[in-house]
């Protein structure tokens, strides 16, 4: 056991982990908000089994919450965990794998029994020494008979004392960091002092009981410093990506002048979108729960012919239902958005893990020639302007738009300045004007969009449909108009690289190694680069947030590396993609498959060997 | 006194109408554009949507809003117009294949949640479309391609499936009575919520005369129930036969014969609340009972394409964030201001966003 000191750190990377049903999402999160408010910049990573509550001490129900912060600007949520709490071996045994060699392992000793040890399948009674960690900063605490020993005098049942467990981890390391705890007590009363005083005392009880046994027993514990970010003056809130999509729809719509409509189906990990704009009855949004992924995309299509903002919410198995829709988007030419928080694959696969799996299903998974705008966010905050710029590209382009996020995106936080309306840029629905000239399938003749007559509109009265069609709507399979339709279609899709900006280069505009990432690895993709770039390496990072139609100088980006390399947390589908489009080039891949982010680390092992060979 | 002074002939599209000469769609449409000339209302607030199958061309023939969209899917699509725009008035077109097979799912859950729209039911007893398949309301035995030996499945009676899925409105009619069709449509239209009216349809190619039996305007009389409001449930050509419950079942009985009067005969309420007594009217068949026809069930209940305006208005009423600017600064949120900050940079700070 190391001596009590002080410790000033620029980041520091905590892994609560416990149980399923031990709360640390809840403790996880608290901490974060915490620390945000108190300045620092985070990066957060939930990470957690598909069951709801698999059995109770076996490794596969533990459920952890990584965060990182610091005083400068975090990208990640860290490789490594520089702070370790175990709630049970088999915790432990989860997250051993993801420690910094130097770490500060923080356990509940109570539970660290034999039946628990069998539970987790240690061999030994020894889990350290089995799991070599027995030169790790080991801190044996007692939550439970502490929990237990601060609840005696409420009269509580067993259950909902053992429940207050997290708040003694929680309160310890506040206590660690120097936190405040007026966060997380504020939280507390919201969430119980009305509904359940006696709860919201006993966890307040069990908060302070962890923060004042941080204090005593100092000899045991380290102090750890980490100073506020020096960050862009605003207005911050935390937020995650899933929350950052629904609120960028809702923004957009307000833009437009439009009334936004969600018709979706519950999904992991897309559900929350849907649950964030059920909530915002306030603002007007009609949320349509469907009986289905396909209804979801039925609604949604409904409502851009009745005229609102229209979008649907899923993830990969979800997305594969809704196809035969999406092309009906596609062939009927209405505006709508399809977000896809991807998970790993394929079938139902990793349903609350990562992955970047279904880029080839979104840009071509349909039957006929079918083409979309497809755009990827790249950090949780981020996911507001990408959804709110996919909804202007729809409206303004009568094209459907697929927005891909993950689940790491999608669960993961981080502190956002938040934007002023007047901030992002006007939205201009193709609203059709004159009734005499009208016809359905009239085009821009720079954008090839239609116009948007709804019903209601007098005199713009028209028919459309998923068959091959004429100008006016109606049904035409003749050879030259299906061949020249075709060929609108995909054109009209091509011409929104009009509308968005040019592949940025971070980093020198050349040198020996171009790092392409696309997507939710940004955060990873340019902690790795910046490392590589420190170190002295000619390595610069295009990352992409434009998949189709890909920005207009991406060539001349690429012409000017000697090396290409394509990450990504798949089998290679964005190389295969640019290989399509840029044949030119060379392309060298780094692929994972874990259902995990990248770690910095092994990135930077990667481009190293590139340099070298 | 009527605002617009529509006739049938306004609602026709000028596009050429497809369908097999003596199919029974011609007199469904000719109904459904008289039924929406008399109701009075504009052109442009009307959406007719359809799925996939022969009846689902029906948008194209249309002189309002149409959408032909996917097989099956017709209800969910519609669901989604009327919820994003209460105001119109939506009907959707479709057959027995659109919206009792593959699209079954969507089928129930419109009538579940009682969206306010009116939904034709072409019930033809066979893929047209696709050349004489066997459908899910084929009877069982039906020889077709896809059957050669006969099938061996049961069917949906779909006034069943309606009511099972707590639907407030089913209806009954058969094409060739177009002057019925039309008056079962008219109610179907005044009704809030979903309405289902199933149409008998004869499909002259592949499943020629099924209805035949039933349909036959020389044995109306004697074959078909046709229910009126407030009328007691009386048939045959000599008006000597109506429907009792005895022990609980319904039962045909002849009036004058075993001391039945016209008085002992029941009076049909669609709008009483009586599951048993509407399914046993939609089950009733030939030939022990003849076929129920007209408004077989309409009762009220609550309208989810209303309920979801008034939610929204109850919320809006007692709101605090009225406006994105206001949400985005709402709930747990700091200033950083400190001297080492730097000045915020817009997102979209590129020219070529606008």
């Amino acid at each position: 056991m190391k001596d009590a000191k002080v410790i000033e750190l620029e980041e520091v990377a905590i892994r609560f982990s416990g149980d399923s049903g031990d709360g640390m999402q809840l403790t996880g999160t608290l901490f974060s908000d915490t620390s945000a408010l108190f300045g620092n910049d985070i990066s957060t990573f939930p990470d957690y089994p598909s069951e709801i509550r698999a059995p109770q001490g076996t490794v596969g129900g533990v459920s952890g919450f990584q965060v990182q912060f610091g005083k400068k600007k975090i990208t990640t949520p860290g490789d490594l965990a520089h702070v370790l709490v175990a709630m049970n071996p088999a915790a432990l045994k989860a997250n051993a794998a993801f420690l910094n060699p130097a770490a500060s392992i923080i356990f509940d000793v109570d539970s660290f029994n034999e039946k628990n040890f069998e539970k987790a399948q240690f061999k030994t009674n020894d889990p350290f020494t089995e799991l070599k960690l027995d030169d790790y900063a080991l801190i044996p605490v007692p939550i439970t008979s502490m929990t237990k020993e601060s609840l005696k005098d409420l009269e509580l049942d067993n259950k909902s004392i053992l429940r207050c467990k997290n708040m003694f981890a929680l309160g310890l390391i506040c206590w660690m960091f120097d936190r405040p705890l007026d966060y997380i007590e504020g939280f507390i009363q919201s969430k119980f002092g009305k509904k359940s005083p006696i709860v919201a005392e006993a966890n307040l009880a069990v908060l302070h009981a962890g923060y004042n046994y941080g204090m005593n027993l100092q000899h045991m514990t380290p102090q750890y410093i980490v100073h506020p970010a020096p960050i862009e003056k605003g207005i911050y809130r935390n937020i995650n990506g899933n929350n950052a999509t629904a609120w960028g729809f809702i923004a957009a719509a307000e833009k437009a002048g439009l009334e936004l409509f969600i018709g979706s189906y519950p999904i992991t990990p897309a559900t929350d979108i849907l649950q964030a704009l059920a909530e915002r009855k306030d603002l007007g949004v009609k949320s349509f729960q469907a009986e289905d992924e396909i209804a979801g995309i039925c609604t949604t299509i409904g409502a851009a012919f009745a005229g609102d903002l229209a979008v649907t919410s899923t993830s990969g198995p979800g997305f594969a239902l809704k196809s035969e829709a999406l092309g009906l988007s596609v062939m009927a030419e209405l505006p709508i958005v399809v977000v896809n928080v991807q998970r790993g694959g394929p079938s139902t696969g990793l349903p609350t893990k990562t992955e970047q799996s279904d880029l080839l299903q979104t840009l071509y998974g349909r039957n006929g020639e079918s083409p979309v705008v497809v755009l990827a966010a790249s950090t949780p905050s981020d996911c507001f302007y990408f959804a709110f710029l996919s909804a202007k590209i729809a409206l303004e382009r009568m094209v459907p738009v697929v927005l891909l996020t993950d689940g790491f995106l999608g669960n993961g936080s981080e502190p956002w300045r938040v934007p002023s309306m007047s901030e992002l840029p006007s939205i201009t629905p193709r609203k059709a004007k004159n009734p005499e000239t009208f016809l359905p399938y009239n085009r821009d003749p720079e954008t090839f969009a239609r116009e948007w007559a709804i019903p209601g509109m007098e005199g713009f009265e028209h028919r459309i449909g998923g068959l091959e069609k004429n100008n006016a709507g109606g049904v035409n399979q003749d050879p030259e108009n299906h061949h020249k339709n075709s060929m609108i279609r995909a054109e009209k899709v091509e011409k929104v690289a009009d509308m968005i900006p040019e592949l940025e280069v971070s980093g020198e505009p050349e040198g020996d190694l171009l790092v392409i990432g696309w997507g939710g690895t940004y955060g990873h993709m340019i902690s790795s680069v910046k490392a590589m770039q420190d170190a002295g390496k000619k390595v610069s990072l295009a990352h992409f947030n434009y998949i189709k139609p890909l920005p207009k100088n991406t060539a001349e980006v690429f012409s000017k590396f000697k090396k290409i390399v394509v990450c990504e947390l798949n089998l290679g589908q964005f190389a295969s993609y640019l290989r399509d489009k840029l044949p030119e080039f060379q392309y060298h891949q780094v692929n994972k498959m874990k259902g995990l982010p990248f770690s910095v680390h092994e990135l930077v092992e990667n481009f190293e060997k590139l340099l070298e060979a | 006194m009527t605002k617009f002074n529509y006739t049938a002939k306004d609602f026709k599209s000028a596009a050429e109408v497809r369908w097999c000469p003596g199919c029974g769609d011609y007199a469904i449409m000719n109904a459904v554009q008289k039924t929406m000339a008399d109701m009075d209302i504009a052109h442009k607030d009307f959406a007719v949507i359809s799925g996939i199958g022969c009846s689902s061309r029906f948008p194209y023939y249309m002189n309002t809003y149409g959408f032909h969209t996917i097989h099956g899917r017709a209800a969910a699509i519609a669901s989604g117009v009327k919820s994003a725009n209460p105001a119109l008035t939506v009907w959707v077109m479709t057959g027995d294949g659109d919206s009792l097979a593959i699209g079954g799912n969507h089928f129930i859950h419109l009538v579940r949640r009682n969206i306010n729209l009116n939904l034709v039911l072409f019930n033809n007893k066979i893929y047209g479309l696709t050349k004489g398949q066997y459908s899910p309301t084929s009877d069982r035995g039906k020889i077709t391609k896809t059957s050669p030996f006969g099938t061996i499945e049961d069917s949906f009676v779909p006034g069943q499936l309606v009511l099972g899925s707590r639907g407030t409105f089913f209806a009954r009619a058969v094409d060739s009575n177009v002057k019925h069709t039309q008056e079962v449509l008219a109610d179907a239209a005044k009704h809030e919520g979903t309405s289902v009216v199933e149409v008998l349809q004869n499909c002259v190619i592949f499943n020629d005369g099924i209805h035949d039996f039933v349909s036959d305007p020389k044995f109306r009389a004697e074959r078909q129930l046709l229910l009126k409001k407030g009328q007691p449930m009386i048939f045959g050509e000599q008006e000597d036969k109506g429907l009792i419950l005895v022990n609980g079942k319904l039962t045909v009985a002849k009036i004058g014969e075993n001391g039945i009067t016209r008085e002992d005969i029941l009076v049909h309420d669609p709008t009483d609340d009586n599951l048993g007594l509407q399914v046993a009217l939609i089950n009733m068949a030939l030939p022990e009972f003849p076929v129920a026809m007209g408004v077989i069930r309409s009762v009220e209940g609550p309208v989810y394409d209303q309920e979801m305006g008034k939610q929204i208005a109850t919320v809006q009423a007692k709101r605090k964030v009225t406006c994105m600017d206001e949400l985005l600064k709402s709930g747990n949120t700091w200033t950083v201001d400190g001297e080492n900050c730097s000045e915020p940079v817009k997102f979209f700070d590129n020219k070529c966003f606008g």
